[in-house]
């Protein structure tokens, strides 16, 4: 049993030269910092938040960037013993109000002492706050203690113990923001061992990732798992990603790196917005992983990466996949290491009608499933049907899981967390698949969620706004996910009742819907789609039957998206 | 010639990153501080200028300081061509 701070001061001990982290920057010089400088950068902030009276135990939300800051605020919150959480940067999209609604609601619930952000940033936050919340500090990241070297008997973060909560993880917008997924110091590090040795790592690897840390993707597998077992992480911005994925590539090369995580659109992103020019001299054979994982996983999308990449020594035993969720702290399952994709054809109208995944029949439509693995070691898997009893291979249910790296809770949130568990300590993860002699694919959702680019998205959340809309039948809004098969993500539409048969105004409120998304969530809408009176599919108990609503406007619409 | 470029990007913009063939946009409209062409659009739009003007945008400049509007976008191709 160990925790985060007795890792860190060990590898201050006994490896403080070796370089742990690097942070890319477009058009700065990269920056590498060793061990030492990683902990004593953190210092400075830990020194702070105990200066200034946070207890340990207490939360500290980071409201930082990519870059140095976030880094040692983090580290810095752990070795004092707070409890970090980090929440999404404001994007230009994002109207200012929106954003710090969310805040509030974080707030609000998850009750921090403290929130770090940069100076120039305060004056968006702070009408968030009220005289009467819980935050007694907003840290300047310009104010704070510089690095020094470690007193570790004086840090809070060595009385804390393994089972105690370590950090929050949230997902996002408002509904998000406002479930905390609480892990103990032992969860994470069970869940490292586990997924260690699936990955076969080693500590020759070195692990590239442009994930964002707010999410568990980025934070978990592209941050405390390379910091936490010694390996190398090059650590790239998302905004410079999005923009020149290119960088991506480079950055393999120029550091050789070995492991990547990637959501299944970012395999069609690169494959489809990447230029040959870009990649001069760029050599790829170093990849040995690039796992898929955090959204529905399509074949054709990893094979065209692994084509567009091959004449640059990519191979195509690298692409892989792993089935996850922050309640597991990450990994669920993950793909044998060098093996090829295990795909599975199945018929299509079996899984539409009878829950079932039977081979594909010559001549009848079917569907192709990419298999995301088996479980790793020290996590269980079922598939369970609504009695929670024990399906047989290819029936499909709920995916259950048992391990040894569950959550501690939902921070606050009793009610949630009450409902975590079925009976024998398994978790109902509200996802749909099927085994097949170990091997898990995944089907479908039981919740309404929409998972955007990895990102996942609330449907009542952008409900709630377009419902603001002047036209718009307060109640009667459904917005959902289809799944773009050329982008290899969902995109989100929304059906609106409106009574108005007059098409300059009908034009106006699809344009007020548009920008309100737009403004209020950050999400791009695909369609507005108007409908009149009677149109809406509610439930028997009067809901929002939005999944019923996908497949009427898919079926109405003309739209080419899919399920 | 600016005007020509100006329509002809926003006849791109419309039909292949909005794909809301129908609507217009002004020479003078925010595209980015707006979130009209969202972050993971940007680079379509860059490569489009490439590929139409042979004119290069580094990444680095895909933001609203460097332009906001077609009118700034025009005017950065030509100044560039």
């Amino acid at each position: 049993m160990t925790t985060f701070p007795e890792r860190l001061k060990q590898a201050y001990e006994t490896q403080p030269d070796f370089t742990i982290l690097t942070l890319l920057h477009a058009g700065q010089e990269d920056l590498s910092l060793t061990y030492r400088d990683l902990i004593e950068g953190s210092v400075g902030y830990a020194s702070t938040y105990a200066s200034l009276g946070i207890q340990p135990g207490e939360v500290v939300i980071l409201i930082l960037e990519h870059g140095r800051d976030l880094v040692f605020a983090f580290w810095g919150a752990i070795l004092h013993g707070a409890i970090p959480a980090i929440m999404p940067f404001l994007t230009e999209k994002l109207l200012p109000e929106r954003y710090r609604a969310d805040l509030a609601a974080l707030v609000a619930v998850t009750q921090p002492a403290a929130i770090v952000t940069y100076p120039e940033f305060e004056v968006e936050i702070r009408p968030a706050l009220k005289p009467d919340d819980s935050v007694r500090h907003v840290i300047l990241s310009t104010l704070v203690d510089a690095p020094h070297k470690p007193d570790f008997a004086s840090l809070g973060g060595f009385n804390r113990h393994a089972n105690q909560t370590v950090l929050l993880q949230h997902s996002s917008g408002t509904t998000g923001l406002q479930k905390g997924v609480a892990l103990s110091h032992q969860a994470v590090f069970n869940q490292l061992g586990n997924l260690r040795k699936a990955l076969q790592q080693t500590e020759n690897d070195v692990l590239v990732s442009w994930l964002p840390l707010y999410h568990d993707m980025g934070l978990i597998a592209g941050f405390l798992l390379p910091i936490l077992s010694g390996i190398h992480l090059v650590l790239m911005s998302p905004f410079d990603w999005v923009r020149a994925p290119y960088r991506l590539l480079q950055a393999v090369s120029k550091y050789r790196g070995t492991l990547t995580w990637l959501p299944n659109f970012a395999y069609y992103f690169c494959a489809q917005k990447i230029r040959d020019r870009q990649l001069e001299g760029v050599d790829l054979s170093s990849w040995r992983a690039v796992i898929n994982c955090s959204e529905p996983v399509r074949d054709d999308g990893q094979h065209a990466f692994a084509e567009k990449f091959a004449p640059y020594g990519f191979h195509k035993e690298a692409l892989s996949v792993s089935y996850a969720m922050a309640e597991n702290v990450f990994a669920v399952t993950q793909t044998p290491m060098g093996a090829p994709l295990i795909l599975d054809e199945i018929d299509r109208e079996a899984l539409q009608t009878q829950n079932l995944a039977i081979p594909a029949i010559d001549g009848k439509a079917s569907v192709r499933m990419v298999s995301c693995g088996p479980a790793i070691p020290n996590v269980e898997l079922r598939i369970v049907n609504p009695e929670n009893e024990t399906l047989p291979d290819r029936s499909i249910g709920e995916v259950a899981v048992r391990s040894n790296c569950m959550l501690n809770e939902y921070y606050h949130r009793p009610d949630a967390t009450e409902k975590l568990m079925i009976p024998g300590g398994w978790y109902l993860t509200g996802d749909f698949g099927y085994l097949v002699a170990g091997e898990l694919y995944i089907t479908g959702r039981k919740k309404d969620l929409i998972i955007v680019g990895g990102k996942n998205i609330y449907p009542q959340d952008l409900e709630i706004l377009a419902m603001e809309v002047e036209g718009v039948h307060p109640g009667r809004v459904s917005a959902f996910g289809v799944f773009d098969e050329s982008k290899g993500t969902e995109d989100v539409v929304i059906v609106a009742e409106v009574e108005s048969e007059d098409s300059a105004e009908r034009e106006k409120i699809e344009e007020n819907i548009r920008a309100v998304i737009t403004r209020g969530s950050a999400v791009a809408l695909r369609n507005v789609y108007l409908v009149g009176p009677g149109w809406m599919v509610k439930t028997s108990s009067g809901k929002n039957a939005r999944l019923a609503n996908r497949d009427k406007y898919l079926k109405e619409s003309g739209d080419s998206a899919t399920i | 010639m600016s005007q020509e470029i100006i329509a002809h990007l926003a006849n791109r913009i419309v039909t292949e990153i909005l794909k809301q063939p129908k609507k217009t946009i002004a020479p003078t409209d925010k595209l980015i501080s707006s979130g009209l062409i969202d972050s993971f659009s940007l680079v379509d739009l860059s490569l489009m200028v490439e590929d139409d003007y042979g004119v290069h945008i580094d990444d680095t400049e895909l933001n609203a300081d460097t332009f906001d509007t077609l009118e700034q976008l025009a005017s950065l191709i030509e100044a560039r061509q």
